[in-house]
């Protein structure tokens, strides 16, 4: 009988641990902390350096993924337009090179100086941040609020409701999320889902 | 010289046809199509396996689909491409003559993902690969976000078979 109990607690913990596994990383109202990670520039970038800002737009993307490429232009778009309302871009690679060559180091800095990014290109060599924040695929976004100098987590997912084509665009999450926040409503959309690549963790 | 015509056309027409024989078919597809692919009783193990030719850690499992497929009578392998509707011809169909896939493949036509892939499971996330396997006799139908080697996958599909 005792073994029979035993059995079902670890069977009871076995599930809880399972389903821990799929709700890890920060979730909608979650603050959030600060991370120091080294930008294409070589200097390291925290998002309390951004004393102004109101807020982040977090993006996990890297060089390689299709998905991360057919966003580059909407990314940059998202800067140019949002940075000077308080609402900054910082892209974040959580590739390993080791696994994916073209997700170096050096490859980053041929890449954003390829494309012209105007914003943070970070390497996140110990994907220490991709796993606090949860993030799963490329592209990642996670929309940053600033609330008494904490930032909470607005709204997690994709930046619109059409990859492959920006034309064809009918719901932008990102940009509606911000509008939102600005004039102090709640975000009416918190979370989307979209297909990317999946993140190319170290292997153990 | 109306020989040689004959003869031309012939030959087109052979060519087609062995064309023809030798491709595999990829079946473009709307949601409500593949689920219900999914939830029609079968006495098969049904494993959905959510790919794309420009994901490399899915080509690279493909094989082990492959495997599972060929080698397990009572399991029924669908290789199920995220990529576009515009690639089907140029990208999808080369892969799948170049490779030579026996699974049957199919083309998810959809472009509102947040709809679909929150309907086909909810412990998606959009990442891809990813793989559903179904056991409709049992009511086993569980979601895999993660990548297989051969031995995981094999070990895994005996959970679902009888």
């Amino acid at each position: 009988m005792k073994k029979i109990q035993l059995l079902s607690l670890f069977l009871v913990l076995g599930l809880f641990i399972n389903a821990s596994e799929v709700e890890d990383g920060y979730k909608i109202g979650d603050y959030v902390s600060d991370f120091s990670l080294k930008n294409i520039d070589g200097k390291l970038i925290s998002m309390s350096d951004y004393k102004d800002a109101e807020g982040f737009i977090i993006i996990f993307t890297c060089n390689t993924c299709p998905y991360s490429k057919l966003y580059e232009q909407r990314i940059t778009e998202l800067h140019n337009n949002y940075a000077s309302k308080g609402f900054p871009v910082i892209a974040i690679n959580p590739n390993d090179a080791k696994r994916q060559p073209g997700d170096s180091f050096e490859k980053m800095k041929e890449r954003a100086k390829a494309k012209k990014f105007p914003f943070p290109y970070v390497l996140d060599e110990t994907q220490n941040v991709a796993t606090e924040f949860g993030a799963t695929r490329t592209p990642h976004v996670f929309l940053l609020d600033k609330e008494n100098d904490k930032l909470k987590v607005a709204y997690i997912g994709a930046i619109d409701n059409n990859s492959r084509n920006p034309e064809a665009v009918t719901e932008k999450y990102v940009e509606k999320a911000i509008g939102e926040i600005k004039a102090g409503k709640s975000v009416s959309k918190t979370n989307s889902k979209a297909i990317g690549c999946t993140i190319k963790w170290r292997e153990a | 010289m109306k020989f040689y015509t004959r003869l031309f056309a012939l030959g087109i027409f052979l060519l087609f046809l062995s064309n023809e024989t030798r491709s595999q078919e990829v079946t473009a597809l709307k949601l409500n199509e593949l689920q219900a692919m999914m939830d029609k009783p079968s006495d098969k193990v049904k494993v959905f396996n959510f790919w794309a030719t420009w994901c490399k850690p899915c080509i690279k499992e493909l094989p082990h689909f492959e495997k599972l497929n060929k080698e397990h009578k009572n399991v029924e392998v669908f290789l199920v491409s995220m990529d576009f509707i515009e690639d089907l011809d140029k990208k999808v169909k080369n892969f799948v003559q170049k490779k030579q896939l026996k699974s049957k493949v199919l083309l998810l036509n959809e472009t509102d993902q947040d709809q679909f892939i929150n309907a086909i499971s909810s412990k998606w996330s959009g990442a891809i690969p990813a793989t559903l396997i179904v056991n409709t006799n049992t009511g086993q139908k569980d979601f895999y976000e993660q990548e297989f080697n051969e031995e995981e996958l094999n070990q895994l599909i005996k959970r679902y078979i009888n």
